[in-house]
C-alpha cells in the first residue's frame, strides 16, 4: 500500500441491503492512516419532479373547488409553493445523506463523519483510548438479517466490558462484502498500534 | 509506538529556533508552545524555560521563510512513525471542552485530548513575551503578531468594578429595608407573599443581581458563563419590558384597559349567574333533587352578589392603580407576567372559592358513601393495623347506616355536578396561569449569552475535535489538522440553562384523575422550593 493513493476499486460493484447501488472509496494516507467513504445515491430529479408536481395539482385542485364553491382563495396556492420549498430543503439539510466516511488514525483515534446533500457536515471523533475494537455486528430486522459495522467503546469501570456501541454507516447501510472490507483494513491498523 | 506531536500553525512560517513545549506522559505526545529565535543564550534560556514550568524540547527547527519542512533530530525514529498534528493556537487557547466537570489536575487518566487542551490553556504565561520585546529569550506564538486586546472591553473592565460595587450596596440597603419592614408584621406578609407569584419573582432576581454583582472574579469557566447567562437574561427582561412600557402608555392604552376591566368582571359575573340559574334547574336534562340543588344555587348566587358589590366599590381607583401597576414593568417582563399572573388569581378568586365549597362537599360526601359503603357489606376499616377488617354490627346501626347510605347516594348526582362544573372554571384559571408561569420561566432560564458565544464565536464551547489530512507525500509523515467541533444548539442550551424555581406539574395524569374523582383539592403546579428569606 502506497501512500496518498486512492484504492482501486477492483470492479466490484456495492450496493446496499434495499438493493440500491452505492460507491465505496478506501483511501491510505499513511501506514496507520485510512479513509474509507461510503457514498450513497444522489437525490434523483425524478423523485423531485414527482413530489412537486403532486403538492401543487392538489393545490390547484383545492383552488379551482374554493373558487367554485365559496371565493378565490390565493392563499392556498402560495402556502403550497412555500410548503414545497420549505419540505425540500429541510429534506436536503437533515435528512439526504450523500456520503460517510470513516477516518481511522492509529494510536490517536477514529473519526467518522456524516455529508449531508446541502454540504452540512456532522463529524465525530472517538479516542483511541475509549475504543475496544471495531467489529461487525448481526441484527434482525424485521423479516432479515443483516450486518452492521460497529465500534465498541470500553468501560471506565469495567476494563473488559463494552459500555456503549457506535454502529458506522447507518445511512448508506452496505452489505457484508463492503463491510468486510473495511474491517480487514481497520484491524490492520489497530493490530498495529 | 507513533510519535504525536501537536503543532500551532502560527509556528509554521517561524524563523529557525528552538521547539518550546510539554511532553504528555503516557500518550506518547507533544504539545509544542512556541519557538525561540537564535541567537539565545543557552543557560538564560534553560532558566527562562524552568520558571515558566515547560520543558524544552531539544529538537531544531530548521524552517527557512514559509518551506514548512521539518527535520527532526530524535534518535531512533523513524520518520514514517510520527504524525504532526497542527491546532490552531489562539481557538485551542479560548476553548472550553465539554463536558467540563472533570477537575483541573491533569493526571495521566485524563484523555489525551483534555490534556492537550489543558496544557495550551495553562501555559499563559509563556504567552508573555514575543519576538518583539527586549528581553534575551524571543518567541512566536500565537500573540507574536501583537498582543491582542480591545479598548472597549478594557474600558468596561475597569468601570465594572465600581458599578458592581455599587449595585451591591444598593441590593443591601434595599433587602435590609424590606426585612426591616418584615419584623412587623411575620406570619401573614410571609405567607402571602410566597403565594404571590411576583413576589417570588422579585426575590430570585434579586438573588441573581447578587450573584451577578458580587466583585469578585469568576473562577472556573461555569460560573463565569452562569454570570453572562444572568446578566443578559436581565438585560433582555428589561428592554421586553420598557417596549411594554412604551406600547401601554402611547395611546391611553392604560385607561382604556381600566374601562374595559369592569364592564368584564360584570359580563364574569352575569355568566356565573346564568351557569348557577341553568344548574338550578334541569340541567342537561338531568333531574336534581330539588331543595339542595335551590340551598347550592342561592349560596353560591349570593357569593357572586358580595363580589360584584366589592368590585364595583373599588372601581374608582382600579385606573390609578392599573397606572402604577404598568410601571413597574421597567423592573422587567417577567415582573410584569407575574404582576398579571397575580391579578388574575385575585379576580377570579371567588371562583376558587366555589372550587374549595364544592370539592369539600363532595369530599365528604365520597368519604360517607365508602365507609357506609363498608358497613353494607359487614366491614370495618381498622385504623389501627390500616386494613378493612370484618365487623359485626348492631341491628339498629345497620338500619342507621343502610338509611344514611341511601340519602347520600342519591343526592350525589347534584353534588357531583356542582362539583363538575366548577372544578372545570378552576382548571381553565390555572391553565391560564401555568401558561403565564412558563414563559416568565422561559425567559428567566434562557442561555442568551451561550447561544450568543455559540453563533458568534463557535470554538469557545468545544464538543470535541475533527482531524483532516493535509498533505500526503510518500517518506515524509503524516500532517494533520486539528478543527474544533463546536458544541451542538440543543447541548448548549441544556448545559448551560440557569436553574430556576421552574413550576412543573406536580403529579402524573393517573394521580391527577384519581384525585379528582376522589374531591381532594389540587394545585397542579408546584414551585421547587427556593430560599425565601
Amino acid at each position: 500500500m502506497q501512500n496518498g493513493e486512492h484504492f482501486g476499486m477492483e470492479d466490484e460493484t456495492y450496493t446496499d441491503i434495499d438493493g440500491k447501488a452505492i460507491s465505496l472509496e478506501c483511501q491510505s494516507h499513511s501506514g496507520f492512516c485510512r479513509e474509507f467513504t461510503v457514498s450513497s445515491a444522489k437525490v434523483s430529479i425524478s423523485r423531485v419532479m414527482v413530489y412537486t408536481c403532486a403538492v401543487w395539482m392538489t393545490a390547484y385542485i383545492i383552488f379551482f373547488f374554493t373558487e367554485l364553491l365559496l371565493f378565490q382563495n390565493t392563499a392556498v396556492l402560495s402556502s403550497a409553493i412555500i410548503i414545497t420549498l420549505v419540505g425540500m430543503m429541510i429534506h436536503i439539510h437533515f435528512v439526504k445523506v450523500d456520503h460517510e466516511t470513516l477516518l481511522v488514525i492509529g494510536s490517536l483515534g477514529v473519526q467518522v463523519s456524516s455529508s449531508y446533500a446541502s454540504g452540512r457536515e456532522s463529524t465525530d471523533f472517538i479516542e483511541m483510548d475509549k475504543i475496544k475494537d471495531i467489529v461487525i455486528n448481526e441484527a434482525i430486522h424485521m423479516q432479515r438479517v443483516i450486518y452492521y459495522l460497529c465500534i465498541l467503546l470500553k468501560d471506565p469501570s469495567d476494563p473488559s466490558g463494552v459500555s456503549s456501541v457506535v454502529p458506522l454507516f447507518q445511512s448508506s447501510k452496505p452489505r457484508l462484502n463492503c463491510l468486510v472490507k473495511v474491517y480487514r483494513s481497520c484491524q490492520e491498523i489497530l493490530a498495529k498500534c | 509506538m507513533v510519535l504525536k506531536i501537536f503543532f500551532p500553525q502560527c509556528c509554521n512560517k517561524a524563523d529557525s529556533g528552538l521547539l518550546v513545549g510539554h511532553w504528555l506522559p503516557g500518550q506518547d505526545s507533544a504539545v509544542v508552545l512556541a519557538v525561540i529565535h537564535y541567537p539565545f543564550i543557552p543557560g538564560q534560556v534553560k532558566q527562562y524555560i524552568h520558571q515558566v514550568g515547560c520543558v524544552g524540547v531539544g529538537w531544531k527547527n530548521e524552517e527557512a521563510g514559509g518551506e514548512g519542512k521539518t527535520k527532526e533530530e530524535k534518535t531512533g525514529e523513524e520518520g514514517d512513525k510520527v504524525i504532526f498534528v497542527h491546532y490552531e493556537q489562539r481557538k485551542v487557547m479560548l476553548s472550553q471542552l465539554h463536558p467540563t466537570d472533570p477537575p483541573v489536575p491533569l493526571t495521566q487518566s485524563t484523555s489525551e485530548l483534555r490534556q492537550v487542551f489543558g496544557t495550551v490553556s495553562q501555559s499563559e504565561s509563556l504567552f508573555f513575551l514575543d519576538k518583539y520585546d527586549d528581553s534575551p529569550v524571543k518567541l512566536t506564538h500565537w500573540q507574536s503578531e501583537g498582543r491582542e486586546g480591545s479598548i472597549i472591553v478594557e474600558l468596561m473592565k475597569q468601570a465594572s468594578t465600581p458599578v458592581c460595587l455599587l449595585t451591591a450596596w444598593i441590593l443591601v440597603v434595599c433587602s435590609l429595608s424590606v426585612s426591616v419592614s418584615r419584623i412587623l408584621n411575620v406570619f401573614p406578609l410571609r405567607f402571602i407573599s410566597s403565594k404571590l407569584c411576583s413576589c417570588v419573582q422579585l426575590s430570585y432576581r434579586t438573588e441573581h443581581l447578587q450573584t451577578v454583582s458580587s466583585p469578585t472574579r469568576a473562577t472556573s469557566h461555569t460560573d463565569y458563563m452562569r454570570k453572562a447567562n444572568i446578566f443578559m437574561s436581565f438585560l433582555l427582561d428589561v428592554t421586553l419590558g420598557l417596549l411594554l412600557i412604551y406600547w401601554l402608555y402611547r395611546e391611553n392604552r392604560v385607561g382604556q384597559l381600566a374601562n374595559a376591566l369592569l364592564p368584564a368582571a360584570d359580563r364574569v359575573a352575569k355568566e356565573l349567574e346564568e351557569l348557577l340559574q341553568w344548574l338550578m334547574g334541569a340541567p342537561a336534562g338531568l333531574k336534581m333533587n330539588r331543595a339542595l340543588d335551590q340551598v347550592l344555587g342561592r349560596f353560591f348566587l349570593y357569593h357572586i352578589h358580595l363580589w360584584i358589590s366589592y368590585i364595583h366599590l373599588m372601581s374608582p381607583f382600579i385606573e390609578m392603580i392599573l397606572w402604577y401597576v404598568g410601571l413597574s414593568a421597567c423592573l422587567g417582563l417577567t415582573f410584569a407576567l407575574s404582576l398579571l399572573s397575580d391579578i388574575i388569581a385575585l379576580l377570579t378568586f371567588h371562583i376558587y372559592c366555589f372550587y374549595v365549597y364544592g370539592a369539600r362537599l363532595y369530599c365528604l360526601k365520597v368519604y360517607g358513601l365508602t365507609s357506609l359503603w363498608r358497613l353494607f357489606r359487614g366491614r370495618k376499616w381498622n385504623v389501627l393495623r390500616q386494613r378493612v377488617d370484618s365487623c359485626s354490627y348492631d341491628m339498629d346501626q345497620l338500619f342507621i347506616g343502610t338509611l344514611l347510605f341511601t340519602i347520600l347516594l342519591f343526592l350525589l348526582p347534584t353534588t357531583a355536578l356542582y362539583y363538575l362544573v366548577f372544578t372545570l372554571l378552576r382548571m381553565v384559571v390555572v391553565m391560564v396561569q401555568g401558561v403565564l408561569q412558563l414563559t416568565v420561566d422561559f425567559i428567566n432560564s434562557f442561555p442568551l449569552f451561550a447561544l450568543g458565544l455559540r453563533v458568534f464565536r463557535s470554538y469557545t464551547l468545544a464538543e470535541g475535535v475533527k482531524f483532516s489530512v493535509l498533505c500526503e507525500e510518500p517518506g515524509t509523515p503524516l500532517h494533520l489538522m486539528m478543527d474544533i467541533n463546536p458544541l451542538k444548539f440543543s447541548s448548549v442550551v441544556q448545559t448551560y440553562r440557569t436553574a430556576t424555581y421552574s413550576c412543573y406539574p406536580k403529579d402524573s395524569w393517573l394521580a391527577l384523575c384519581k384525585k379528582l374523582f376522589l374531591g381532594e383539592l389540587i394545585y397542579p403546579w408546584r414551585h421547587k422550593t427556593t430560599k425565601i428569606d
